[in-house]
């Protein structure tokens, strides 16, 4: 790498923090505000060189990190969210769903299909956090259903990267509750069909997330530093009426706890995954 | 169960009720008749009620559903079963008042009961965290539920809780993975199970009991993914919007039954189960009677498919055919 397109580790001016910066070629680590450029994040996968705080990744890049190269291929990709309650907020659901499609160019908050780990098959679902927080409305509770009953189909092994700070979708209502129990009863029949379920968590893996597919895999492992958990820390704190311990809800405090089998840093994350599936 | 608290819309029916209580122990003590007064005075109860109950918004039901009055699960469990014992403690951490566990008869018959508990006086409050549970809470149901399952006796659970509890004890030991666990372990439970939104359910706190062959809500019962006034801190950044969001959330009994998301609304006295609470409690039993007695004529494993079937197919969404026969 040429000496200028280095990330200058010295420099820690905090005065960026205020200053915009110029879009497209450089980023600011929100771990320990250093400004890296874009090209040795995207390569070093989003995790940043300095304080190797995870960024969040899109779901198509969380593709490119644990499938071998050109194995995926994406199913129900043209499963696209209904307005069901017609909802009325400050924004329409529809606006908002038109917007967040906009944005990241995805048609829902998941990409499921199936791919490849060192060349076994699994079926893979990764939520992207970036679409209306990762919520989960009725499209990402099908298709995780879809994916779950692929699994049973192939005989493979199911593999889903959670990351969603929202948890239940609000624009969706009740209706977003129940792929709560949607997505368990389709977890529920590949236990039955005995097939391997490896749960990953990343920031944030929050609520009705976590209170459903997320906290049910037969192996649960998370990124480093993640927040997890069932109430975010806000209300936490509102109801408490004090501060949180530092590294409360983090993944090294779910493990501490006995509800994690593994925190796994990005770069080992495609090795981890392989040495399992291997396993059975 | 008094009536001393109300709610702002139910003022002219209390005063009213009032006035006729007074007119009748006048005519009592003096001797008078008072048979015309009183009769005008009904026929202006009927109509004031009548209108009143008729035009309530979503948000007024939730102030019904959380009303202090309102029967709670004990109220329930205590009026209509027999014989009640009680299953304390998940056996693993600690006891959680927040969920009563247990069984009991009616007519003879046993059933398996989980309820929340939100406490009657304060101390009660404190101790069942104004119905919030905790993951022990909802390990002790689970206790309950696979002890119902080996025995074959049906599930009676009673859904009434603002959600389940934010804290960090409740983070701590697992609230996530202990709703998740019972969410995934109700749809294979080998026995019949039926829920009944009596107040408030509190988007996983309530489905951490809520995953039935049948789910029936009382009329002024809501169910939700997030409380209204969440919402409203949510998407309108101000808590005041409630009523608002009570309304877009599409949370109240009769959206529920269009959407297909309960089986059958319980009729409630008018003005909500607290001002008549026999009558809610009797209208309780005549639906637990009718639909377990649906479901137990029915074999197990269709019943278990018929279970799967209705939660994997629950939302609508848009798929478009071409690219459907591709996949």
């Amino acid at each position: 790498m040429p000496w200028f397109l280095r990330p200058k580790k010295s420099i820690k001016n905090l005065e960026l923090k205020r200053k915009s910066l110029p879009d497209g070629l450089w980023s600011r680590c929100d771990g320990c505000y250093e400004t890296v450029f874009n090209k040795v994040l995207r390569e070093n996968f989003m995790v940043c060189p300095s304080c190797e705080h995870h960024l969040t990744l899109s779901a198509w890049q969380r593709v490119s990190l644990l499938m071998d190269k050109d194995s995926f291929e994406e199913h129900d990709s043209d499963l696209e969210s209904v307005d069901l309650l017609g909802f009325k907020g400050v924004k329409s659901y529809k606006d908002k769903l038109r917007d967040e499609q906009k944005k990241t160019g995805l048609k829902d908050a998941i990409l499921t299909g199936i791919g490849k780990i060192d060349g076994r098959e699994v079926s893979f679902c990764v939520t992207d956090a970036r679409f209306i927080m990762g919520s989960m409305g009725v499209v990402v509770g099908e298709k995780i259903a879809r994916a779950v009953d692929r699994s049973i189909e192939r005989k493979v092994p199911l593999i889903i990267v959670s990351g969603s700070g929202g948890g239940a979708r609000m624009y969706e209502g009740i209706n977003s509750l129940m792929q709560l129990a949607k997505t368990s009863a389709a977890i529920s029949k590949l236990n039955q069909a005995g097939q391997l379920y490896i749960s990953v968590l990343t920031n944030p893996t929050m609520a009705g997330i976590m209170a459903s597919f997320a906290s049910l895999g037969d192996i649960t492992i998370a990124e480093p530093k993640a927040l997890i958990g069932f109430t975010g820390p806000r209300v936490i704190e509102q109801t408490i009426k004090q501060k949180l311990p530092e590294g409360f809800q983090s993944s090294e405090f779910l493990l501490e706890h006995g509800f994690l089998d593994e925190v796994v840093a990005r770069g080992q994350m495609k090795d981890y995954l392989s040495k399992v599936i291997s396993l059975f | 169960m008094g009536n001393e608290e109300r709610l702002n819309f139910e003022a002219p029916i209390v005063e009213l009720e009032k006035k006729i209580e007074d007119l009748k122990s006048f005519a009592e003590s003096e001797k008078i008749d008072c048979e015309e007064e009183l009769s005008m005075l009904y026929l202006k109860l009927e109509a004031v009620a009548k209108n009143v109950y008729a035009s309530l918004t979503p948000w007024q039901k939730v102030q019904i559903a959380r009303h202090p009055q309102r029967p709670y699960s004990r109220d329930y469990i205590d009026y209509l079963f027999e014989d009640f014992v009680e299953m304390r403690g998940d056996k693993k951490f600690s006891d959680d008042p927040a969920l009563v566990c247990g069984f009991g008869k009616i007519d003879g018959k046993t059933f398996a009961i989980v309820g929340h508990q939100k406490g009657r006086d304060i101390k009660e409050k404190m101790a069942c965290h104004f119905g919030c549970a905790h993951p022990e809470g909802y390990r002790k149901a689970w206790r309950l539920m696979k002890l119902a399952e080996k025995m074959k006796v049906p599930i009676i659970t009673f859904i009434d809780t603002p959600g389940a509890y934010p804290g960090i004890s409740a983070e701590e030991r697992g609230q996530s993975e202990a709703i998740a666990a019972n969410i995934m372990g109700m749809t294979t439970l080998r026995t019949p199970s039926m829920a009944i939104i009596i107040g408030e359910g509190g988007s996983g706190g309530a489905l951490g009991i809520g995953l039935t062959d049948i789910v029936a809500i009382m009329e002024n019962s809501y169910y939700s993914v997030i409380s209204p006034e969440g919402c409203a801190a949510i998407l309108w950044r101000d808590k005041d919007k409630a009523s608002e969001a009570a309304s877009a959330l599409k949370i109240m009994s009769k959206d529920l039954l269009d959407m297909g998301i309960v089986d059958d609304i319980i009729q409630e006295p008018r003005g909500g189960a607290h001002r008549n609470f026999k009558k809610a409690a009797e209208n309780i039993k005549a639906s637990i009677f009718k639909y377990t007695h649906i479901c137990e004529n029915v074999a197990i494993e269709t019943l278990l498919d018929r279970r799967y079937k209705k939660y994997r197919q629950m939302g609508q969404f848009h798929e478009s055919p071409m690219l459907k026969d591709v996949n």
